[in-house]
């Protein structure tokens, strides 16, 4: 199977006979700090065009289609100008949290970055904790959000901010539940662990029923983490005009944008991770002949592949939905989805206890 | 006297909603009080696109005052326009052709489905879904050029005059009217996938927005807000002009008087809409568009009113008239003013998100409530 291993080591080995340990260590962090800033910038763009166009084939309509070849340098051209444009402060806005607040959100989704295994052997840090890690580290970027709404000193914002807060307090619980299913079943907080788990089958494929439920809750549960319709209450154009981002303008907004793109990269790689398997080929049982076809596909590809999938899921979700009220939308958590993701929990320990998965 | 910005004495929050918010459609200004979510109270304030409408009618000939009322509600002008004509055509005492009445009214009847389907995408988007506004886009366009052949605008009509219509229909208007009605049919069930069935969309519009029926009569409603409350008020039932009298269709009524019911009537006035459309398509008679008038047209010395269903409510017009050529006075009865007048009954104790929703349910076309 193609992997980086061999580069990575090359360049590990070189800088190591050309500097002292400390200095090549830090030259390797600022070497994978800027791959994940332009990671971070190719997926935003990648990914507002692939919701333009997405929306657009959902709404009869052709989508951005004249800069570049089929539009496709339409969201470069508008970065440029967002690039360009003043970022403003308002008057009353409380100057410092006002301009930290983007980058707080942003540095969250980028700190995300790190457990993921993109690829076989390709992971910036196979820490032992690793889904623990996403899951705090995740609830970070609610506080960026707060402190733009706080700071703005606008009631839409203010309003904005305080839906997220309630909405993403409550979520994480659903999500955090749906994610012990799956630790509860590989015995494993560690993201490449749980990934050589799936090694002969998926864990939604081979943790029953349970497994599809944990996973249809983190579905739901990270639609509404990333702040996406049909749970937008942040933003919720049509009653807080942008809720929390009303104010900003310029990169300040297109951070917060690029943020938004980049959690949702994120929760379907996690989701990909813990329930389809990773980077883990499509395997059946006992035909070698297939299992072996589909060795031959790069790990990168079926990664990729399934965040993609879920992704352009999520932005179904947002082109067909309306959006829940507030207070439906805090029902539906603490009444539905977290009872059930308890009882589920419960079965998946029963069934990892009895060995009923395969 | 509420502050323009701050919160009140009872601490709570005072947000101004609009004049410029993406789901006022148009220039409304709504001051809410809001504890938290919940709303305490809405007063809207009006004046923003105030044009003086009935004032300026004063100073214009009974043949030029129709143009101007295409632009209060500019998504049912042909409907104003046809009232216009009414009031006129009453005081002149003038009976018009059998094949004008039939026009009028497929006009009409045009123009309630192309304002439905437009107030059905705006619904939707009040809620949070941005699709099916482009999906009722794609359908009003195909009325829209209907419209365009053959009377050579698009949105502010003019086609009615007194005495008929200024000219005769497009010969390809049949056949594109036809075409029209059988794709709607399919896509019509295809709102009710999309939007009508969903349990998200249901969940936000039922048991939002309550009005009685005494309420509803209380404050002047008419269209379907009263009918939705299961006031019976459609004009063209009760008091029919041109040919409603002969034609099949119901009045649609529904009793819950919540969001969901003014939804539902309104889809299923669509329906009703299609079906007048098809039982006039192929008898439509020979024969002249226009009675003949003189140029100048002056009306006896008199008062004359004449109302017409819009795809909003009642829309009355009444004219005083000195015997001039020009009227003495107008006043316009629009449908949306009085329906405005009851959001706050409507929306206080629900949350800023149902202000949106009944907003959106009642239809507002702000240039109607500010003439």
């Amino acid at each position: 199977m193609w992997s980086i291993e061999g580069i990575t080591n090359i360049v590990h080995v070189w800088l190591n006979q050309q500097f002292n340990p400390t200095i090549a260590l830090l030259l390797e962090f600022s070497i994978v700090g800027f791959l994940v800033i332009n990671f971070f910038a190719v997926l935003g763009l990648v990914l507002v065009f692939m919701e333009r166009k997405v929306s657009a084939y959902m709404q009869v309509r052709l989508g951005p289609n004249r800069v570049g070849y089929k539009g496709m340098l339409q969201t470069a051209a508008d970065t440029l100008k967002l690039l360009l444009k003043e970022g403003l402060t308002p008057n009353g806005a409380d100057k410092f949290l006002f301009n930290l607040a983007p980058y707080v959100v942003m540095i969250s989704a980028m700190l995300l970055m790190a457990p993921i295994a993109f690829a076989k052997n390709w992971q910036m840090w196979d820490m032992n904790i690793g889904v623990l890690y996403v899951a705090s580290i995740s609830s970070v970027s609610v506080i960026g959000i707060l402190m733009a709404g706080w700071a703005s000193n606008n009631k839409y914002s203010l309003l904005g901010a305080m839906r997220s807060g309630a909405q993403i307090v409550s979520y994480e619980l659903s999500a955090g539940l749906s994610i012990i299913a799956i630790v509860i079943l590989t015995g494993s907080l560690q993201l490449s662990t749980i990934i050589e788990s799936q090694q002969n089958g998926w864990w939604i494929f081979k943790g029953h029923i349970p497994a599809i439920i944990a996973f249809v809750i983190f579905l739901i549960a990270a639609t509404a983490e990333t702040n996406r319709a049909p749970f937008d209450m942040a933003e919720a154009e049509s009653e807080l005009t942008a809720g929390f981002h009303t104010e900003y303008s310029g990169m300040k907004f297109a951070l917060f944008f690029l943020a938004e793109y980049a959690n949702i990269f994120i929760v379907c790689a996690i989701a990909s991770t813990l329930f389809l398997g990773g980077w883990m080929p499509f395997h059946i049982g006992n035909w070698e002949a297939f299992n072996h076809i589909m060795d031959y596909i790069p790990s990168i590809i079926w990664f990729f592949g399934k965040v993609f999938f879920l992704i352009f899921v999520i932005m179904w979700f947002r082109w067909t939905f309306p959006r829940l009220r507030i207070d439906q939308l805090l029902n539906l958590e603490w009444k539905y989805l977290l009872p059930i993701g308890m009882i589920n929990v419960l079965f998946v320990t029963l069934m990892a206890i009895m060995g009923w998965h395969f | 006297m509420l502050e323009e910005v701050g919160t009140t004495t009872e601490g709570d929050l005072i947000i101004n909603m609009g004049p410029q918010h993406p789901s006022t459609h148009g220039v409304l200004h709504l001051i809410i009080t809001v504890r938290g979510e919940t709303i305490r109270n809405v007063e809207p304030h009006l004046g923003y696109i105030h044009r003086s409408i009935e004032k300026m009618c004063e100073s214009l000939s009974y043949r030029q005052f129709i143009y101007v009322t295409s632009r209060m509600d500019y998504l049912s002008s042909h409907i104003n326009n046809h009232g216009c004509a009414l009031a006129v055509e009453k005081g002149l005492q003038l009976e018009i052709p059998p094949r004008a009445k039939v026009i009028r009214v497929l006009m009409d009847e045009l123009t309630r489905l192309a304002s439905h389907q437009l107030w059905w995408g705006a619904m939707a988007m009040d809620v949070g879904a941005l699709t099916p506004f482009f999906h009722a886009f794609r359908e009003r366009e195909m009325i829209n050029s209907i419209m365009e052949e053959t009377c050579g605008a698009r949105l502010t009509m003019n086609y009615m005059v007194p005495g008929g219509v200024m000219m005769d229909l497009h010969p390809n208007f049949q056949k594109r009217t036809k075409e029209f009605i059988a794709f709607f049919k399919t896509k019509i069930d295809e709102y009710d996938e999309l939007v009508t069935n969903n349990v998200i969309f249901q969940n936000r519009m039922q048991n939002v927005g309550r009005i009685s029926k005494e309420d509803a009569i209380s404050f002047g409603c008419s269209g379907p807000v009263a009918r939705a409350a299961g006031v019976s008020c459609d004009v063209r039932k009760w008091y029919p002009y041109e040919i409603y009298d002969q034609l099949k269709f119901e009045e649609i009524l529904e009793t819950a008087g919540d969001s969901y019911a003014r939804y539902m009537v309104r889809v299923r006035e669509m329906r009703q809409s299609m079906s007048i459309i098809e039982q006039l398509m192929d008898n439509i008679p020979e024969g002249e568009f226009q009675a003949k008038t003189k140029m100048v047209l002056k009306l006896p010395k008199g008062e004359f009113f004449s109302r017409v269903e819009t795809a909003r409510g009642t829309f009355g017009v009444y004219i005083v008239s000195e015997g001039g050529t020009t009227p003495y006075r107008i006043k316009f009865r629009s449908p949306g003013f009085s329906n405005l007048s009851a959001l706050n009954h409507m929306a206080k104790g629900y949350k800023i998100g149902d202000l949106v929703a009944i907003m959106g349910s009642l239809d507002l076309v702000i240039p109607d409530i500010d003439r």
